[in-house]
């Protein structure tokens, strides 16, 4: 009964997703997502964020079906640059460089880059299974939450996203209060009253999320870029053979399966994604490897696991978005913003209310993957030549669409200041450690956690343990959990594997 | 006292500094209201005083923990991409689509490592007659393209 039902919502999907019109926008995105993947120096975040205006002008379908292919097009082609060039086109290949990059000294580029592509295709399928598998039973449960177990949940996942962070813990936490009194900014709901707007008319409807995401990851990142100075060194020549040998295979067939699963898991949890499970999967690979002393040195292993679990996570992340309307990451809520430019309330009700829309996008990704598989390869010239162009000629046109970007949302010349000053700030952040990347969720989740906490104290009467009551075992069960992981995270055995994790960064 | 991590130093006080100041301006601004009927200062002390207290954590560990030395700043990029951004945003209504970006792509490009006349020109020219084409023709963005006084 219920398998049957999954696969009439799966056809129902691919309908969606194969119409012509559908198919382009698939293609679009996938491509644009792969570009930009490539180009170290800009990610999917400041990249959705600067389309999202022109999304107006698009179907709901259209328009997630295109965003979506941005997000996951990326991780195809952040492995490319990860491998040739030793810089992570996307964040999540850090780790790809690795290994990557060694085996394409030792000229093996070719097997390294279809040994990713092929991870990636595996665990796409995969993890757009789970979406169909997972997605429906979890949206049933979250149409039965209250508010005390919307504000634990997403107190459990801005814990998550702490554990992401780099370095100081209590950083992480701070940025995420940090990120969170941002929120605040702007008129309160439930008073009228304008909040810290300091008699600014343009901050009465607070500050908005792109303008803060195109700051914080985009400005900042072009002038901390160019500090660093130039210099990239492409193997273009030494590409070669792409098909892996059978020896390969033998290797890469059990990586790329505990890659996607760990992956897929790692993607649900809110403040998970791409990032989280590329890192992840490489220390279980190291950890079980029967050759751990060739990681760091080429093994094909550390390409295969990471690959296929970033892309699994970019993929299943959609899940707590889709389901409960909640952003686990950066991309989420860009995609929660696209959904409520089309008037949509994101929630448990979209896969109810808009099957075609729901399954439509799941059916997408598989088609995008395979879309990705099949050009990315004979492709790949093209994107190696797109590499030697210098980061000169790149980051102004770069600055360019950011700037028409954010100045589209309203045709006001405020938000484009207002993204100048999280450059800044963002610019500051790094400088001091302090990662953009819980801030900007806080950001996010800020007003709705309000919200919530004010519902849930009026209606439990002013009494702060409604959250840990046992007649809410599901917000208790949220509380337990985040306090755990952060247990976890601050004990001091596994802190220093986390930066040992960390330090392994290219130089 | 030595200060040992200079980043966590700054960290600490920027933290401390931020989270003060939601505290004390929504104290004396707004209302606080009571745990049932939360008024708007409630979340806002909540956080502040949360994040005050990290702040103060970050700033304490600071004096106890070795760390590195904040990085010098590179001022010419940090603020010529700024003025770029911003004069962009700000020449746009007066001046129009066309002079904003090549005002943009001037600005920006001495504020990388080379600056060459020749480059910076074409470069500005392509993406003017790119935003043109993409943005006000092809998407129909309401952008000016030319000073407003031409029209």
């Amino acid at each position: 009964m219920m398998d049957a039902n999954i696969l009439s919502n799966l056809w129902l999907g691919f309908q969606v997703a194969v119409s012509p019109m559908h198919l382009l926008y698939c293609l679009i995105g996938v491509m644009l997502g792969t570009l930009i993947g490539v180009l170290p120096g800009i990610g999917p975040v400041a990249t959705i964020a600067m389309l999202l205006p022109i999304t107006f002008n698009l179907s709901p379908v259209a328009a997630l079906i295109m965003l979506a292919g941005i997000y996951y097009g990326a991780q195809y082609g952040g492995s490319t640059t990860a491998i040739l060039v030793n810089l992570p086109g996307e964040s999540s290949s850090v780790v790809t460089c690795l290994d990557g990059y060694q085996m394409a000294r030792q000229g093996r580029a070719g097997p390294a880059l279809a040994t990713a592509a092929i991870g990636s295709f595996f665990a796409g399928c995969v993890a757009t299974l789970v979406i169909a598998v997972a997605a429906p039973p979890l949206a049933e449960v979250a149409l039965k939450f209250g508010p005390a177990e919307y504000f634990s949940l997403m107190v459990l996942g801005l814990v998550a996203a702490t554990v992401l962070a780099h370095g100081s813990l209590i950083k992480a936490i701070a940025m995420v209060v940090f990120g969170l009194l941002l929120g605040i900014i702007g008129t309160d709901v439930n008073s009228g009253v304008l909040r810290f707007t300091f008699d600014v008319p343009e901050l009465s409807d607070g500050i908005g999320f792109v303008v803060v995401a195109m700051g914080m990851f985009g400005t900042a990142e072009i002038i901390a870029n160019l500090e660093q100075g130039e210099n990239r060194e492409v193997f273009t020549a030494k590409v070669g053979r792409l098909m892996p040998s059978k020896e390969d295979f033998k290797r890469i067939w059990a990586p790329i399966m505990r890659g996607t699963l760990l992956g897929s898991f790692l993607g649900i949890l809110p403040g998970g994604g791409a990032l989280l499970a590329s890192f992840g999967a490489y220390t279980v690979e190291k950890k079980v490897s029967r050759y751990p002393e060739q990681f760091g040195k080429g093994a094909i292993e550390g390409v295969a696991g990471p690959e296929a679990a970033n892309n699994a996570g970019a993929q299943t992340s959609f899940i707590p978005m889709l389901t409960l309307g909640i952003p686990g990451n950066a991309v989420m809520a860009l995609m929660i913003g696209a959904l409520m430019i089309q008037g949509i309330a994101p929630g448990p009700q979209v896969m109810n209310e808009k099957p075609q829309l729901f399954w439509g996008l799941i059916a997408s990704m598989w088609v995008g993957n395979l879309m990705l598989v099949i050009l990315n390869l004979p492709l790949i010239g093209m994107w190696i030549k797109l590499l030697s162009v210098p980061y000169r000629y790149l980051y102004p046109s770069i600055l360019t669409f950011m700037a028409i970007g954010v100045f589209s949302l309203s045709n006001n010349p405020f938000d484009v200041l207002i993204m100048a000053i999280f450059g800044l700030l963002g610019y500051l952040c790094v400088k001091l450690e302090c990662e953009p990347a819980p801030m900007i969720l806080g950001f996010i989740l800020g007003p709705l956690m309000e919200e919530n906490l004010r519902r849930a104290m009026l209606l439990s009467r002013g009494d702060p343990f409604v959250f840990v009551s046992p007649s809410k075992p599901i917000s208790l069960g949220f509380l337990i959990a985040s306090a755990v992981l952060l247990v976890i995270v601050a004990l001091p055995a596994l802190r220093k594997k986390r930066e040992e994790v960390f330090v392994e960064e290219p130089k | 006292m030595k200060i040992k991590s200079p980043k966590d130093f700054w960290a600490g006080l920027m933290f401390i500094g931020v989270g003060a100041f939601f505290v004390v301006w929504a104290l004396t601004h707004y209302q606080m209201g009571t745990a049932v009927r939360m008024g708007p200062a409630y979340f806002p002390v909540l956080l502040g005083g949360l994040l005050a207290f990290l702040g103060l954590l970050v700033l304490l560990e600071s004096f106890v923990l070795e760390g590195p030395k904040v990085p010098a700043f590179a001022f010419r990029p940090l603020i010529l991409i700024s003025v770029a951004c911003v004069a962009y945003g700000y020449l746009m209504k007066p001046l129009g689509l066309a002079l904003s970006t090549v005002a943009l792509v001037v600005i920006s490009a001495y504020g990388g490592h080379e600056f060459k006349w020749k480059e910076v020109i074409i470069l500005s020219l392509l993406l003017v007659v790119f935003s043109v084409l993409v943005f006000v023709k092809g998407l129909t963005l309401p952008f000016p393209i030319w000073p407003a006084a031409f029209d």
